[in-house]
């Protein structure tokens, strides 16, 4: 079992991935840089958290027509595993992997701290080890987080149980608390918080371990 | 070819909260401005761009507004094409 994960420039979180995956899970791993097209051995796609590209224009706008991209929405559209962690997440709603959009914290805050998620896992296959509505806790680390979609769209998530994750006390103003969602063939997750600074009890919990083990399963 | 140059406007659709817009305006009241009633802070993107004709500058700018420079689901964008296309010699050739 092999992971890659997308190192654009600006990427921040991909050490600490690959320290998860690797370190604590027990996976392979592989950097994919943006440039890259290369996906062949690969199991899953993780896409890290960071600022790709500075995120100039809006959060994951240029990272994406990056090459790597191009690869990675082919995968995902033949049902291969992604998840988007933080930037991650907005790049995936920005390629449209993912509906909707991440949009400046309602507060403007910039916000570092752990948060209450419930899980609702749905399809989503990231998700399954975890029980309908049990609560944990993931940090998160954003100053645009807050999803924004219009109503329809909305219902249409309702509908198919794709709002995986929300926060039980709101941090940023999200439409209908989300934290995170997952296409409707459940391979696509894209979620705020970060499962990879939740896999040790040394270092905050291990409440995110048991979504990057899901590869294993 | 010629050279067009276009400015983009990029604003919040209207439905979206704009918390800096909200920031800026709460700023203009300490400022001693009390009558400010709506703000909305948007981006504008200036750009010149070598095109057939007019025609063809316009459909590519607005394929850019769409696709990059704007995200339709939060955001609605404007397109002004400016005047006359540049000579050759005011585009600095």
């Amino acid at each position: 079992m092999s992971v890659g994960i997308v190192v654009f420039p600006g990427s921040n979180c991909d050490r600490d991935v690959r320290w998860a995956l690797e370190g604590c899970v027990g996976l392979t791993t592989r950097f994919l840089w943006h440039e890259e097209q290369d996906l062949s051995g690969l199991d899953a796609v993780v896409i890290p958290g960071g600022f790709s590209y500075g995120d100039y224009l809006r959060c994951g706008a240029i990272a994406r027509f990056s090459p790597v991209l191009e690869a990675v929405k082919a995968f995902a559209d033949s049902g291969g595993p992604v998840l988007g962690i933080c930037n991650g997440f907005q790049v995936l709603t920005e390629m449209g992997l993912l509906p909707g959009a991440l949009t400046r914290n309602a507060r403007l805050h910039f916000i570092c701290e752990t948060s209450e998620l419930t899980v609702q896992p749905g399809p989503c296959r990231w998700l399954q080890a975890y029980g309908a509505a049990e609560r944990i806790a993931l940090p998160i680390a954003h100053g645009e987080g807050r999803f924004q979609c219009d109503d329809r769209q909305l219902a249409d998530l309702e509908a198919h149980g794709q709002i995986v994750l929300r926060y039980s006390r709101n941090p940023n103003g999200s439409v209908a608390d989300v934290a995170g969602l997952c296409n409707r063939q459940g391979n696509v997750l894209g979620l705020m918080p970060h499962p990879e600074r939740a896999c040790d009890p040394a270092t905050g919990g291990q409440d995110g371990r048991r979504l990057l083990a899901s590869l294993l399963a | 070819m010629p050279l067009f140059q276009a400015r983009v406007q990029v604003s919040l659709r209207p439905s979206v909260l704009d918390p800096a817009g909200e920031a800026t305006r709460a700023a203009a009241a300490r400022l001693g401005i009390d009558g400010v009633r709506r703000l909305r802070i948007g981006k504008a993107i200036e750009l010149e761009l070598e095109a057939a004709d007019a025609l063809a500058a316009r459909q590519q700018i607005e394929l850019l507004s769409d696709r990059l420079l704007a995200n339709p689901v939060i955001e609605n964008w404007q397109v002004e094409v400016l005047g006359n296309p540049l000579s050759d010699e005011e585009a600095g050739q």
